[in-house]
């Protein structure tokens, strides 16, 4: 019974919860704390019986909501491409709100239920972008989760409110383009449903008329903004690095990967992979920019001194990788795009939570604050590791796999550029990682070259903070050893139709 | 040739140019104006301007409001000609679109606030020029 309801819960379990916080928990954080872990677990549970659900039958979900049937109504639409995408965003979410039992406190004493409940909004915003059939209600839970993301990320640190403002600006333009786009496309289908969209789509004239085209321009940039994919990144850096630990942990893995899975939904369930490889011809051109993402993004982590500023430089990078691997044009490619959403989602999270860790202990993110990680904080220090190798691609780590299908893809369809951008990046990966791994292990020396006997006292993190981190450092190689599980029974049903 | 066309285009369907016009606006105003508080108006045109555009495609020459004469209790529901009510639609999706526009512009309002109060002045170059020092 409550299993066929599971798709609308997802969403409607985090929404109640925000609401309930700013109600009843204004006067005690720890009841707002448990009100939030109460809303993650159940979002997370339901997505699990979603999950499931679709593993068990090979058809879609359709949950119409209100029972109006589709082209009407809205409905949600779960299949194996967004119950995965569902149960890794809101998995992570789960395990974020865990690890900011600690955090929040410190970092936000005065705002607990208020920040509580701009977790719970933004949570089940990117849900419900993720479970949604409709294009316009796509256009709604993207602002949700935009607006309570501005809010969240003003609370940060040094110039967070410029930064933050600029983010508004552009990803207000970005949000505008992809409803100027879905204007077009309702003038000429009179539709928005995704479904009964890509139908009206597929007729000859739809192929020929500008309009449709402007449409498909205008809704992919809106997405690119939003996922801060190359020349449309300057925000997220900034923006992202000032903000808090929690929020940098909470929105940097998962924002932008939603972003590309509205995309690849766009992509090829309203448009179709004939419409954009073939009709259109700027795939070319798509994966050059995706090269020079990757390589720009590598080249600029390596030049950052703060901790987290390379990591946000790494993450747009791998916003690279996917969206190159989507526009190869190649099944390998997208199977790697795909499986890399999965462990990119975890790899993030993994390494913003250590880092995280780090700043809670020491109060800095530079890269001189790893110094003696080792022995000040072993456990904090082995999930960063995990996770940066995961980043560099080393084999029991999922981050070698997705890689693989990645340059399996680009060497298959000739893109070689592709190719090299990406080992290029892994390169750079390693040394920037066996770089923190030198600070942190053997770098005893100050600057003038004499040995510093500094004693590093062990002081870890506290637990609520480094099981979230084990868990995803432990996922990371899981997802790995099980690729093959996961290739089988989820991404290869994810593959549209005649790529 | 295409000056005529241009020209009908213009005149006959004056809706899309004028949303355009106000979307540029309100680009110019984001991307090139000093002042932050410039930037949030040439925000709120811009959502504006795409509201507009909105609104218009429900229009149909002669048509009326959306409400059905004959109203409820009336089982000739087939019989309504569309051609004789605007297209509601567009007009409930940009109910929603407002609000979140107006949400927006809450959330840029208050930040602006937070940013005058930290730094002494909402004009960009004056706050770069004072990260400096």
């Amino acid at each position: 019974m409550m299993s066929a309801q599971a798709p609308i819960l997802i969403l409607l379990i985090p929404l109640l919860c925000g609401l309930a916080i700013t109600l009843v928990a204004q006067k005690s954080k720890n009841l707002a704390f448990f009100l939030i872990l109460i809303g993650m677990i159940g979002s997370f549970s339901a997505a699990c019986s979603t999950l499931i659900q679709v593993l068990q039958g090979s058809a879609p979900i359709h949950y119409r909501l209100g029972g109006w049937p589709p082209p009407f109504g809205i409905e949600l639409v779960i299949d194996h491409l967004n119950a995965m995408v569902l149960f890794i965003v809101s998995g992570s979410a789960l395990l974020t709100a865990v690890y900011s039992r600690n955090t929040v406190i410190v970092e936000i004493p005065d705002r607990v239920h208020h920040y509580y409940t701009l977790y719970a909004l933004l949570v089940s915003g990117l849900l419900g972008m993720v479970a949604t059939g409709d294009a316009f209600n796509l256009y709604v839970l993207l602002e949700i989760s935009a607006l309570s993301s501005y809010a969240l990320l003003a609370r940060g640190r040094g110039l967070a409110y410029l930064s933050t403002f600029k983010y508004i600006i552009i990803g207000t333009i970005g949000a505008s383009f992809y409803l100027l786009g879905v204007g077009y496309l309702y003038i000429k289908t009179g539709t928005l449903n995704m479904a009964d969209l890509s139908q009206m789509l597929a007729s000859p004239d739809m192929k020929e008329s500008v309009s449709i085209k402007t449409g498909f321009v205008l809704i992919i940039i809106g997405v690119w903004v939003k996922m801060g994919f190359f020349p449309l990144h300057g925000w997220l850096p900034n923006c992202y690095s000032r903000a808090s630990t929690t929020t940098s942990c909470l929105i940097a893995p998962l924002m932008t990967k939603v972003s590309i899975y509205v995309m690849i939904r766009l992509m090829f369930s309203v448009f179709s992979v004939d419409y954009v490889f073939n009709t259109l011809q700027f795939q070319q051109a798509v994966v050059w920019m995706a090269c020079i993402a990757i390589v720009a993004g590598s080249i600029s982590a390596l030049a950052q001194q703060d901790l987290k500023r390379m990591l946000c430089y790494i993450v747009l990078a791998e916003v690279g990788y996917m969206v190159g691997g989507v526009w190869l044009m190649n099944s390998n490619g997208f199977a790697g795009a795909v499986y890399h959403i999965m462990s990119d989602v975890m790899m993030t999270l993994c390494l913003f939570m250590a880092v995280g860790a780090v700043i809670y202990k020491t109060g800095d993110s530079s890269l001189e604050s790893m110094r003696g990680i080792f022995r000040k904080m072993p456990v904090t220090a082995t999930a960063f590791l995990i996770g940066g190798f995961s980043i560099i691609g080393i084999p029991p780590t999922c981050g070698f796999f997705s890689k693989w299908y990645l340059i399996t893809g680009a060497v298959e369809t000739g893109q070689y550029h592709f190719m090299i951008a990406l080992l290029f990046s892994s390169l750079v990966n390693a040394v920037l990682f066996f770089r923190i791994i030198e600070i942190g292990f053997f770098n005893r020396f100050d600057d003038s070259g004499h040995g510093i006997h500094q004693k590093f006292e062990f002081s870890e993190a506290p637990v609520m903070m480094l099981a979230p981190m084990l868990i995803c450092a432990a996922s990371l190689l899981v997802i790995g050893l099980y690729t093959s599980f996961i290739l089988r029974n989820i991404v290869q049903w994810t593959i549209p139709a005649g790529l | 040739m295409y000056m005529e066309s241009l020209i009908s285009f213009i005149v006959t369907e004056y809706n899309y140019s004028a949303a355009l016009i106000l979307i540029m606006i309100g680009m110019y105003g984001m991307i090139a104006k000093n002042n932050l508080l410039k930037k949030v108006i040439g925000m709120s045109i811009f959502q504006s301007a795409i509201i507009l555009f909105y609104i218009s495609i429900g229009y149909k020459g002669g048509a009326s409001i959306p409400i059905i004469k004959h109203g409820s209790g009336m089982a000739d529901h087939a019989a309504i000609d569309p051609t004789l009510y605007v297209n509601p639609l567009p007009h409930v999706l940009m109910l929603t679109a407002i609000v979140v526009g107006v949400a927006t512009l809450g959330v840029a309002l208050a930040i602006l606030q937070k940013i005058y109060r930290v730094h002494g002045t909402i004009e960009e170059d004056e706050i770069l020029e004072s990260l400096k020092e």
